[in-house]
């Protein structure tokens, strides 16, 4: 039972407006550590993710903790312990820091960790009351992974959590991601490569909305051949360097981001 | 003077009126984007329920004293009652099909007003109300009918109730995150299906309370009341704002104000004009409404 993946996808496949934008992903995410979901702009990671949770409509199968899911609605598949936060953050604006966090309070399911949430993040102490759309790209993703944090969950989905941030934020992001994921297990979406490479042990790589590959982190960083083919590293076509700081694109940057990271750390 | 005194005093019964029609819509529409053509029919069912107890019709209730509060609760109560149906019965299962919704809920506007005069027939019927409401008091000169401030104070309670419901309960908090962004509450582990069915209870409440006051305001009922205040209703959600309690207030306030005094002062008739070119003008000026954000 313990080697069993903590989520299983199989088959999943996504249909928007007649679109389809999964064919059939494969994905299974380690009941440790960091899997990393790789993939080129438009490969299908963020619908995945969004699948799995049953936001878009989606057929296959995604076991859970080793029951299917894929029938559940999203809020009780979230409840089982999952916290997610979104790419685009999914802080809500109009209300108060405080508010956002105890939206993700789950009553009856044990005291939320406020503590190690404001341990992690000391200015969603000292900006409680602030309104969420008041707050810095930064900040609104400390609140955004704050949230996945005060449950106890069983399972954290991060999507893009250092997309648009400076390359400050994105090592304070890294060090709690890298702490949380000695707890929880971690499902991450990331475009960066340094933070792959620091956190992930594991990653599957998406293309053209199907699982082109998955295997150990490493070996797929590794290997500079098979990352220009499923990530299209060393190609600048789809690279956006002012929203990128540190895409691929620019391994060096990244890389250096990286050590001065653990360095800090 | 006295004119202008009590031009403005209606002008805020009419308002408390629409706002009684407006929160509910503005709240079911910032949080379920849907568009609830239902709502005046929910008026409508709220003021014959007030009536047809007033009547006699139902044990305890009456035309005075308590018997008309009895009344005006149980009015309140078959609309809240009507409203959650609607939203279970019809809304729920047509979520990911929008227009069919709209058009499930312009249906419902319409048959209900039906149904009523199929029943009641067409025409106006006499509204029983307490002899110590009917009357008028001297404010600054001017006679003001009593009914225009139990209207202004239901409206201010219920404004109050809300804010307060919106700002300090768990509850609340739901329905102003899901104003925002619905998907994401439930991605948080809530059924926000729960605070659709809470909203439209709550926005259904309003609205046949209004109905039960309106018929106070009008001394009359009839089918199409409801119909004909949902116009103006929705007029005031749009100028407020979206989703905005706050500002559907403070639309209903002036669109009242307007109308009465450009009822009075111009043609009969300006005063609907006025309001629309009020409207108009504010889009133009502001086009997410006065609030210009959202719950």
């Amino acid at each position: 039972m313990s080697t069993e993946p903590l989520l299983a996808v199989r088959d999943l496949a996504v249909v928007i407006g007649g679109r389809h934008i999964l064919h059939g992903v494969d994905l299974d995410v380690a009941p440790s550590g960091v899997t990393a979901l790789l993939g080129r702009n438009g490969a299908g990671k963020t619908t995945t993710v969004r699948g799995v949770l049953g936001l878009v409509p989606r057929t296959g199968s995604v076991r859970f903790l080793g029951e299917e899911t894929v029938r559940l609605p999203t809020h009780a598949l979230v409840r089982r312990g999952i916290g997610y936060a979104p790419e685009d953050r999914g802080v809500f604006s109009a209300l108060t820091v405080a508010e956002n966090l105890r939206l993700a309070e789950r009553p009856g399911a044990g005291e939320p960790a406020y503590a190690l949430v404001h341990e992690l993040f000391p200015e969603l102490k000292t900006r409680a009351r602030q309104l969420a759309g008041t707050l810095s790209g930064g900040q609104q993703q400390m609140v955004a992974i704050g949230r996945t944090l005060l449950n106890g969950n069983r399972l954290i989905i991060a999507d893009e959590p250092t997309k648009g941030l400076a390359p400050k934020v994105v090592t304070e992001v890294a060090q709690v991601l890298e702490r949380a994921a000695q707890a929880v297990p971690v499902l991450l979406v990331e475009q960066n490569l340094a933070m792959v490479r620091r956190l992930a042990e594991h990653c599957v790589v998406l293309a053209d909305g199907r699982t082109a590959h998955r295997g150990p982190a490493a070996g797929l960083l590794a290997d500079p051949e098979a990352t220009r083919r499923l990530l299209g590293v060393g190609r600048r076509t789809d690279a956006v360097p002012e929203e990128h700081p540190m895409a691929p694109h620019d391994p060096g940057a990244a890389a250096a981001a990286a050590d001065s990271a653990k360095g800090g750390a | 003077m006295s004119t202008v005194v009590l031009l403005a005093v209606t002008g805020l019964g009419l308002g408390a009126l629409y706002f009684l029609v407006a929160a509910g819509l503005s709240l079911i529409f910032g949080l379920m984007d849907v568009l609830n053509f239902a709502h005046g029919a929910l008026l409508s069912v709220g003021a014959y329920g007030t009536w047809w107890a007033a009547d006699g019709h139902l044990p305890g209730a009456g035309s005075g004293g308590l018997g008309f509060v009895l009344a005006v609760c149980f009015g309140t109560a078959v609309g809240t009652v009507a409203a959650v149906l609607l939203e279970l019965a019809l809304i729920r299962p047509l979520y990911d099909r929008p227009r069919e919704q709209v058009l499930a809920t312009v249906g419902v506007g319409l048959a209900v007003p039906a149904l009523l005069s199929a029943i009641w027939g067409p025409d106006a019927r006499p509204f029983p109300g307490p002899a110590a409401l009917s009357g008028t008091f001297g404010l600054l000169g001017a006679h003001i009918p009593v009914n225009r401030l139990v209207l202004i104070g239901a409206a201010a309670a219920v404004l109050v109730a809300l804010r307060l419901f919106l700002g300090g309960t768990r509850h609340g908090l739901v329905v102003r995150a899901g104003v925002e962004d619905r998907a994401m509450v439930t991605a948080l582990g809530i059924d926000v299906r729960r605070a659709f069915t809470l909203v439209f209870a709550i926005g259904g409440a309003a609205a046949a309370l209004g109905g039960a006051l309106g018929g106070l305001y009008y001394g009359s009922v009839d089918p199409g009341q409801g119909t004909s205040l949902l116009i103006f209703a929705f007029v005031v959600v749009v100028m407020g704002g979206m989703g905005s309690v706050a500002g559907a207030a403070l639309a209903a306030v002036g669109v009242g104000l307007v109308q009465q005094f450009a009822n009075y002062y111009t043609a009969s008739g300006l005063g609907d004009l006025a309001v629309v070119v009020l409207l108009a003008a504010l889009l133009l000026l502001k086009p997410r409404g006065i609030t210009g954000r959202l719950a």
